[in-house]
């Protein structure tokens, strides 16, 4: 391997690296898709143009997140449950060859006798912690909490701080707080790369948070965010974000897929401005995923979904597309060649969208029809790289 | 009290693949804590943090199922803990 650190392409990207076209330096990008049936690797070639699958990992496991540690280039976490079993993390710190199990899993702490206490049901997302911090790593669940590990993930808290704000919230009057059939998801958890003690968590049906102690106290982020199903269309939380992401070239750039809209927000500023609004009307901003460029603050991409009528929520008119902004959100392009053309009626999962750091950048994009697809020009064309694959819950991408 | 305990497919990933083993107890939650203390990390995955039996496992004891953990186990009784059909 020409150099032996690797940088994880996630929803957000992480710090570039530029790309040798020269050839002396080939990088590989490595797509680490989270299946309902299980985790799968599909390896791509020098040009990110063959795509070979490999056999899953945990067959038959609802594996939601599958990522690697940038920081070590080494361990990957998997979040996983099964119908039956309840929720764990395997972990793998041998380009995974090996598997072992975290041995204290995220978990609620057991309440008094008597008492009617929480459940986890899975873990959602995993992040990891800040480059000054090895060994940390985040989690988000189902329902609403936020689990810290400071050994690599071999075993795991509650953030009691984020738990105990969440309960005084709920105990404001009008209830914000409203389960939705995914259950409350804990879906992303970003980490200030100039501070380990900032961070932002966004949650469905929620609202978007921020701590600047790790954990300890937190405020809401929500202003100019909509949530037209609560009776105060403009409230300081419980908002229905679906992914949040940090540009990885200014952090303090955020964009954020909600259930009503895309939005951007430039730090120290707290309001959020809709630029959803400009995308085409026929189209809409209703979504599930967001991504970031790994170098330049002002690309972004989405991947619009019906939410019109009862909400299908699938690529509206049968039209799958992915749309990209180069100037933050104010004008916005299509890029659909390689798509269907018609009865293309495809759902992409908050999770199940990313880039990696090459130049261009690449994107990838798996729908609950079990494809793949790729992107080699930051989405103008796209091409199916997996197909039949179980529902894709999570990518993640992966540059070696 | 050695109990007998048969477990279904989903769970032997713990226990190198054997359909049965042999555990102590005389009650579901002694015996549960015996095969965590055998197979680290099973107890987990088919009992929630609130000690509730996960909701698409089912623990039967000789002939009866079982509702939650206090549920005891007489001498010579068989245990199975099985995976539901509505967790397929």
């Amino acid at each position: 391997m020409a150099e032996a650190k690797q940088t994880t392409g996630t929803r957000s990207g992480s710090r570039g690296i530029a790309a040798v076209r020269s050839g002396r330096v080939r990088r590989h990008v490595d797509l680490l898709v989270a299946t309902r049936k299980g985790a799968f690797v599909l390896r791509g070639d020098s040009l990110r143009r063959a795509w070979r699958i490999e056999e899953p990992h945990f067959l038959g496991h609802e594996t939601n997140h599958l990522t690697s540690d940038p920081r070590d280039g080494t361990t990957w976490l998997l979040a996983a449950k099964t119908g039956h079993l309840g929720p764990t993390i395997f972990r793998s710190t041998d380009g995974r060859q090996g598997w072992s199990e975290a041995r204290r899993p995220p978990a609620f702490p057991k309440v008094s006798e008597g008492q009617n206490g929480p459940a986890l049901d899975r873990v959602f997302c995993l992040a990891p912690g800040h480059a000054s911090q090895p060994g940390v790593w985040w989690a988000g669940s189902v329902p609403h909490a936020l689990f810290r590990s400071e050994d690599g993930g071999v075993s795991w808290e509650l953030v009691v701080g984020f738990s105990d704000y969440l309960d005084g919230l709920r105990q404001q009057k009008p209830p914000r707080f409203f389960p939705t059939p995914g259950g409350a998801i804990t879906h992303s958890i970003l980490v200030d790369p100039r501070d380990p003690n900032h961070l932002y968590v966004s949650l469905s049906t929620g609202g978007s948070f921020e701590t600047a102690d790790a954990g300890a106290s937190w405020r809401p982020l929500n202003q100019g965010v909509s949530a037209d199903f609560l009776p105060d269309p403009d409230p300081e939380f419980g908002q229905d974000p679906h992914c949040m992401v940090l540009s990885p070239a200014d952090p303090d750039r955020l964009y954020q897929q909600n259930h009503c809209g895309v939005y951007r927000l430039d730090r120290p500023a707290v309001r959020w401005e809709r630029i959803g609004r400009n995308l085409p009307a026929e189209v809409g901003d209703v979504g599930f995923p967001i991504v970031a460029h790994p170098r330049d603050p002002d690309t972004v991409w989405v991947f619009p979904m019906d939410g019109t009528s009862v909400w299908p929520r699938t690529a509206p008119g049968g039209h799958p597309a992915v749309f990209r902004s180069r100037d933050g959100g104010r004008n916005w392009s299509r890029g659909a060649t390689g798509f269907p053309t018609a009865h293309g009626w495809l759902t992409v999962f908050r999770q199940a969208m990313t880039c990696d750091t090459l130049d261009p950048v690449g994107l990838y994009l798996g729908t609950t029809t079990g494809e793949v697809w790729g992107s080699r020009d930051e989405g103008e064309s796209w091409r199916q790289v997996a197909s039949h694959l179980p529902p894709v819950l999570a990518i993640e991408a992966l540059v070696r | 009290m050695p109990v007998k305990v048969y477990l279904s497919s989903h769970v032997r990933s713990y226990t190198d693949g054997q359909a049965e083993v042999t555990a102590e107890g005389g009650n579901l939650a002694e015996l549960m804590l015996d095969l965590e203390s055998q197979y680290p990390g099973i107890r987990f995955r088919v009992i929630d943090e609130q000690d509730r039996i996960r909701p698409h496992m089912n623990f039967f004891v000789g002939n009866e199922l079982a509702r939650d953990l206090q549920h005891l186990i007489g001498a010579g009784e068989r245990v199975h803990i099985l995976g539901a059909l509505s967790g397929g």
